[in-house]
């Protein structure tokens, strides 16, 4: 019986693709989040906000993903920004080779900000590197405090949770100081803000941090991807 | 998760590392899948089997290694194993805490059968 040591990991071919588009995002200078979340947390009403506070005051690019239609790039483009759709056609989340496949026909010249919105899911996203800065996740009010501590893999990958939905706390159960703690005991690490894309409150905050990593250059490699 | 383009990783790796001719000889693949990687072991399994029926890989199995989320505290140097994944120290409460292991998945080796032995079937 003969033994071959391997040691490699099963994911390698999207981290490798990931660090390639991790460098281009480098060249370019351009800051890149990957939005991630359950279906129907927010995200893309979130992402519509953002562009609307950031217009003129950051040159932004969106990656739209998404099992069917192109209606989520569609909402994205009202805003004048570059847009490209990645529809998976049932594949469950974005991998790097899709993101580098569309990143040819995407003009990065001035972006500052790229914004990768993932397919609503809690679960797979997280494992697949994108070549991003960070993670950012959202959890809506709706979805209960004790999320976090369903979704651990995918809250430790984040270094940005955004509660959302906020407006609708007088209609729920949710305690937000216990989801806040939940996600704080998965990731001690976490930023975290608080918004309502109905009301307008927290995205001048969630804007300004954004505007703030932009200047840093802020490029990180994941931080839990180890 | 999506257990079968994982498994379908793993026949690459194991591809990529061993001849064509000696496909017919892999008796296992040890792979370590962490507690937090996102993998479901007995569904891996499942899917290694369906996607090698009808290869030369066929009747390889998969042996896997379940690897616990354990972690450090830096604060009070107690190692604990957190099965939630909860990263504070259970002793002290403190937030500064390492991973040693959890995140894993990774294919370790390839077993091999000796070649003038018969490779056993089914």
């Amino acid at each position: 019986m003969s033994v071959i040591t391997i040691e490699r990991k099963v994911l390698e071919k999207n981290d490798e693709l990931a660090r390639r588009n991790r460098e281009l995002f480098a060249k370019q200078r351009t800051f890149v989040i990957n939005l991630v979340s359950s279906p129907g947390s927010g995200k893309t009403s979130l992402l519509e906000k953002t562009l609307g506070y950031l217009k003129g005051k950051l040159k932004i690019a969106v990656i739209e993903g998404d099992v069917q239609t192109d209606l989520d790039a569609q909402r994205v483009a009202r805003f004048d920004v570059p847009v490209a759709q990645i529809v998976t056609n049932g594949g469950c989340h974005l991998e790097a080779r899709l993101v580098a496949d569309v990143l040819d026909r995407l003009d990065l010249a001035g972006v500052e900000l790229l914004v990768i919105e993932n397919v609503g899911n809690l679960v797979c996203p997280s494992n697949y590197d994108l070549g991003e800065a960070m993670k950012v996740v959202v959890a809506s009010t709706t979805e209960g405090d004790d999320k976090p501590l369903k979704y651990p893999a995918m809250f430790r990958n984040a270094s940005v949770l955004i509660i959302n939905k906020l407006d609708l706390l007088p209609y729920l159960d949710c305690d937000i100081n216990a989801l806040k703690r939940n996600a704080l005991q998965i990731n001690p690490s976490l930023t975290v803000f608080e918004t309502s894309c109905r009301s307008g409150s927290g995205i001048p905050e969630w804007c300004a941090w954004l505007q703030q990593q932009v200047s840093k250059g802020y490029n990180v490699k994941p931080s839990t991807l180890t | 998760m999506h257990e079968l383009s994982i498994a379908q990783s793993i026949v690459d790796i194991v591809q990529a590392n061993l001849p064509a001719s000696d496909a017919n000889l892999v008796k296992s693949v040890k792979i370590k899948i962490g507690q937090l990687s996102g993998v479901v072991p007995d569904s891996l399994d499942f899917c290694f089997g369906a996607i090698t029926h009808g290869t030369s890989l066929q009747g390889a199995t998969l042996d896997l290694e379940k690897v616990p989320f354990i972690l450090k505290c830096r604060t009070c140097t107690t190692s604990f194993e957190s099965e939630a994944g909860i990263v504070l120290c259970p002793k002290c409460g403190g937030t500064d805490t390492e991973v040693l292991s959890g995140t894993e998945l990774q294919v370790v080796e390839i077993e091999l059968y000796d070649e003038h032995l018969e490779k056993k079937t089914g």
